[in-house]
């Protein structure tokens, strides 16, 4: 391969790499294992280009997704559960310059800051750390619907801050 | 209550990975026939990726951009491994041939020895069937060996196609003004409608506006290929927009519109390249 056929990866790289680096570490806590996944989120794009829609939404939302989902299963020591053709990422405000991504980053920290504890304690416990409704019940002696409820509400209090 | 509203909560949990069991297999049946829930799906995971994008730490390791590039060129030059693979089996079908006449050989003068003779050709038969069982199952695994290499050589001879493809169409534009050099690079794969757009240098915009690329046809209008709004240092990326498909580019140029987009402009044409 011409040494110039990769540039486009590595421009992806240098635009992208501090959200899937700052994701993994964020869900794995470790930086030799979130190194790990940061490759193969990008190897991910190298093998399969095509599996990103542009139409459906910004790519820095989507490695973000992607870079969560495999984290959470390093984290969890399973397979991957779902194919990165299957996963479709719609995010209302455009992410694609860094400057878009860190005024949406303080937006949404924002929120989180104003969210009740509980909330969004179940919300990064499912999110950060991969853990299912029925083990965050478990953990914080909740009824199962209360944490759906919260889990749900937090996700839709995200979208209505960048409705506004 | 709504069928919508009784896989609301489901929905979000499932658009973490976290729903599982029964609850899981009776919203995927609802999702494969309902578009207004796979709509919601869609967004409740960009709700999730702005969490995620809340994120902040460290930058990664130098190492890890090299790591990454070295895995890339290695994964192009797995195409010799299949052949050398190929060559292994071919070398484990010819021994395993040369196995059978030397069986013939041997069975050709027992005859005259008896039945002490006949009990070593059993030793001698029960040995060679060990030997010619052994070379069967190294040449299933040289096949197995040489299967997964092929499916990772077809793997990476389409990620190189969208990029190396001699019909690749590669496109730079450039401002009429320097300095400092606005650039954008296009890398149009015209056969897969496969469009990776990076732009650098481009300058800042009024609110409300956004740059949008237009590919350029050979016959016939340009078409939208996607809005895009630098960052603070200039830098822009435009992947995969919707095209038509087999559209063949004479190249590709950028205005200035409003942020949203139009299907045709009537602003004037801030860059523009053709096919290098």
């Amino acid at each position: 391969m011409k040494s110039g056929d990769q540039s486009a990866l590595a421009e992806l790289y240098d635009r992208y790499s501090s959200v899937v680096y700052a994701v993994a570490l964020r869900v794995l806590g470790d930086t030799g294992a979130a190194e790990d996944v940061l490759q193969e989120v990008f190897l991910q794009l190298w093998r399969n280009p095509g599996t990103f829609d542009s139409a459906r939404g910004s790519l820095g939302a989507w490695l973000a997704v992607i870079t969560r989902n495999r984290a959470i299963d390093a984290l969890r020591r399973r397979k991957p559960e779902t194919d990165i053709e299957d996963v479709i990422v719609s995010v209302s405000p455009d992410l694609a310059a860094n400057a878009d991504r860190s005024r949406a980053a303080e937006k949404v920290r924002g929120v989180l800051g104003t969210m009740p504890a509980l909330q969004r304690s179940a919300l990064e416990m499912a999110y950060f750390e991969g853990m299912s409704h029925s083990e965050i019940a478990s953990k914080t002696g909740e009824p199962l619907g209360t944490i759906k409820t919260r889990i749900r509400s937090g996700l839709i209090a995200l979208r209505k801050a960048f409705e506004k | 209550m709504t069928e919508h509203e009784q896989f609301a909560e489901d929905l979000a949990l499932y658009a973490l990975n976290a729903l599982q069991g029964d609850d899981r297999a009776v919203l995927e049946k609802h999702l494969a026939t309902c578009s207004a829930c796979r709509l919601e799906l869609e967004q409740l995971r960009g709700d999730g990726a702005l969490l995620a994008l809340s994120t902040v730490g460290p930058k990664p390791p130098l190492r890890a951009r090299q790591r990454l590039l070295d895995a890339v060129a290695k994964e192009v030059a797995a195409a010799p491994t299949l052949r050398q693979a190929e060559g292994r089996l071919s070398r484990a079908e010819n021994a395993r041939e040369m196995g059978h006449p030397s069986v013939i050989v041997r069975r050709s003068w027992w005859g005259g020895l008896g039945w002490a003779a006949t009990a070593a050709v059993i030793v001698l038969a029960a040995s060679l069937w060990k030997e010619n069982s052994a070379l069967k199952r190294d040449i299933a695994t040289w096949r197995s060996v040489a299967s997964q290499e092929h499916l990772e050589l077809e793997n990476v001879q389409k990620v190189a196609r969208a990029i190396t493809d001699p019909e690749v169409e590669r496109f730079t534009v450039v401002a009429m003004k320097t300095p400092p050099q606005p650039q954008g690079k296009a890398f149009y794969l015209r056969n897969r409608s496969s469009l990776v757009f990076v732009a650098n240098n481009m300058p800042s915009l009024p609110p409300q506006k956004a740059y949008e690329l237009w590919l350029i046809p050979m016959q016939g209008v340009p078409i939208a290929a996607g809005v895009f709004k630098p960052d603070a240092h200039g830098s822009a990326t435009v992947v995969n927009p919707p095209l038509p498909a087999g559209i063949e580019a004479k190249g590709f140029a950028i205005t200035v519109e409003n942020e949203a987009g139009v299907e045709h402009s009537t602003q004037p044409v801030m860059m523009i390249g053709t096919g290098e």
